[in-house]
């Protein structure tokens, strides 16, 4: 495909050799007019706010000191390094991220491995799949929160209370789910949303496996195993790979969750980098700090997004070349 | 592939095409899962979708039967809930959500559409560095800006202010709008665009006659995957505005520290919130996978 757009180019800038340089530059523009717009607005709204971050951060700037703005040059990347709320935040963040990611791709393989088989309603059953994934996150961490996780009259404790009952006990256990359990009460109402979101991706690669190498394994008499673990899975492999990390740098910027949960607690245990970075932002009012925790978040999503970009360009060569 | 199948005895190729064509469709040799898989499958949806299920359930209930225990799935039915949210003024925070979704989305639009055309149909030289830079926007995480915007936002006097928020998902969007419109456009056959060059047709003829029919199906999922985007975003919205421009998410989440907890009323606004979203998302079932994969996938 990429061969046959060059070629009207090459035959359209060609004519005369005098005009020739001239002609080339105007028709080059005129090519890049219908993007610039575009590009011009991404840089100056993504763009230079990060300027602007990398230089509040080299900055100690309380907006409730107003008289003590000055640059400190590197010392709150330091506090950023040592201070223990803040490696508690990079922490729980990892704990959060891996295993809302890693719960949900396997969930969602397991969804995706059955969906790609043909059975009663599975049309409908694939429509009621990607539900979780279109509730508003917001509305999403509430109903978990306050319908399900409620100790008195959540779904769960009522559930169970109404197996307990059944079975001839007074009462079921009143767990106060959220204070007992915060962090995989927050991962579970995330694993919800995204196993969807991965069971979509994954069954796209299934369906886009060759038919006829899995037909020749069937002839060739491979059981199911094998041919999964040396056929479905290789060929699954960037799949699962665009999975997890679009899941990654989408998980690891989570707020509405712990907001709406949790608000970061007990104590500190799920306040991940967004919320804390909100915190310190909106709560102690401490800009420099704010922006030296943003630039440190930017810096590992760069590291994430590496290897994301990879996956994609792998991906996007191939459709190109199709 | 054509080579290959061209080489090959006349029965495989028949068997080949049908199988392409298979791909698209059910495809006909694919096992049926048995009927023990097919409960556990069934199963594992239900689980999936009892809360979303609960949700809807609840928010037809009296407070009285929501928040009971054992749970009462089967108490008397009543839209109480939903006439009590407009009464409480809910509509003002639509009224922002929608606008900020459906301007933002119509912006994305602007923009993508002409720079997917030069990514695909008339490619600017090194496209795929522009694509990439593009993409590698999105994979900056937004909390980093908000300090930043918050500062310009609040110095220019735009904050609580809708069309911050729109410029905003804009921007948010436009990476992925970009993504998807190219790969739509790249399915529109160069034969034909030139054979209509050749022919003379001028720009907005070939626009009008040979792109668009291609690439509407296009612009519809991206519309629509923008658009759940711009809806459900929150972080922006519960930071940058106060009561003038606040959007549905905000409303969620205020109504619950104002007014102590209603359950019933709670997954009434819930649902109510969540309804265009769901909507759009199952209009666009098929393509969702391709928007959030940033067209990586199809």
């Amino acid at each position: 495909m990429t061969t046959l757009t060059e070629t009207p180019d090459k035959r359209r800038t060609q004519p005369r050799p005098g005009r020739r340089r001239r002609s080339t530059a105007v028709s080059k523009w005129r090519r890049r007019v219908p993007l610039l717009p575009a590009l011009v607005f991404t840089i100056v709204v993504t763009q230079l706010p990060f300027v602007a971050t990398l230089v509040i951060s080299t900055f100690q700037w309380n907006i409730l000191k107003p008289g003590d703005r000055h640059f400190t040059g590197l010392s709150n990347f330091k506090f950023v390094f040592t201070d223990e709320r803040l490696r508690a935040a990079v922490l729980n963040t990892v704990v959060l991220t891996a295993s809302v990611v890693l719960i949900s791709v396997v969930l969602g393989l397991g969804l995706a491995m059955l969906l790609d088989r043909k059975f009663v309603g599975r049309g409908l059953a694939r429509t009621l799949l990607i539900a979780p994934f279109l509730v508003m996150p917001v509305a999403a961490a509430l109903l978990w929160k306050h319908a399900i996780y409620n100790p008195d009259y959540g779904l769960l404790n009522g559930t169970l209370n109404a197996v307990y009952q059944l079975f001839g006990a007074d009462h079921g256990p009143t767990i106060d789910w959220i204070s007992s359990y915060p962090m995989p009460a927050v991962v579970i109402a995330l694993v919800w949303q995204w196993t969807p979101f991965m069971m979509l991706i994954l069954l796209a690669g299934l369906q886009a496996q060759p038919g006829d190498v899995l037909e020749a394994a069937r002839v060739d008499g491979a059981t199911a195993l094998a041919t999964f673990r040396f056929i479905t899975l290789p060929h699954l492999r960037q799949y699962l790979e665009l999975g997890i990390l679009l899941g990654t740098i989408y998980v690891v910027q989570t707020f509405d969750a712990v907001y709406t949960i949790t608000q970061g607690g007990p104590g500190k245990q799920t306040t991940n980098l967004p919320y804390e970075i909100y915190l310190t932002m909106f709560r102690k009012y401490e800009y420099g700090e704010a922006a030296a925790a943003g630039v440190v978040v930017v810096l590992g999503s760069i590291v994430i997004a590496t290897f994301a970009l990879r996956t994609i360009a792998s991906l996007f060569r191939e459709e190109v070349s199709r | 592939m054509t080579a290959h199948a061209a080489a090959a005895a006349p029965g495989t190729r028949i068997n080949k095409l049908i199988r392409r064509h298979d791909k698209h469709q059910d495809p006909a040799g694919a096992p049926r899962l048995s009927p023990l898989w097919t409960f556990v499958a069934w199963l594992a949806t239900l689980a999936f979708f009892a809360p979303v299920a609960w949700m809807v359930l609840t928010s037809f209930h009296q407070e009285a039967d929501a928040a009971t225990n054992p749970p009462t799935p089967f108490a008397p039915f009543t839209f109480d809930q939903y006439s009590l949210l407009f009464s409480r003024d809910i509509t003002p925070f639509l009224l922002n959500s929608a606008m900020s979704s459906v301007i933002s989305t119509l912006l994305v639009l602007a923009l993508a559409v002409p720079t997917a055309y030069a990514l695909s149909i008339k490619p600017v030289e090194k496209w795929t560095d522009v694509m990439f830079f593009f993409l590698s926007t999105k994979f900056l995480p937004a909390i980093a800006a908000l300090l930043p915007v918050y500062m310009i936002v609040k110095d220019v006097g735009m904050l609580d202010n809708v069309w911050t928020l729109i410029v905003l998902y804009t921007a948010m969007n436009l990476p992925i709008a970009v993504w998807m419109m190219r790969s739509f456009l790249a399915e529109v056959p160069k034969e034909i665009l030139e054979a209509a060059e050749m022919d003379g047709a001028n720009l907005l003829t070939v626009l009008w006659r040979v792109v668009a029919p291609i690439a509407m199906p296009g612009l519809a999922a991206t519309s629509l995957i923008c658009f759940i985007f711009s809806w459900n975003e929150f972080m922006f919205a519960v930071n940058l505005t106060a009561t003038q421009a606040s959007t549905a998410p905000v409303f969620l989440v205020g109504f619950i520290t104002n007014e102590g907890l209603f359950l019933a009323r709670l997954c009434a606004a819930a649902t109510l919130v969540s309804l265009p979203v769901l909507i759009a998302g199952f209009a666009a079932q098929d393509k969702l996978v391709r928007g959030l994969s940033l067209g990586a996938v199809k």
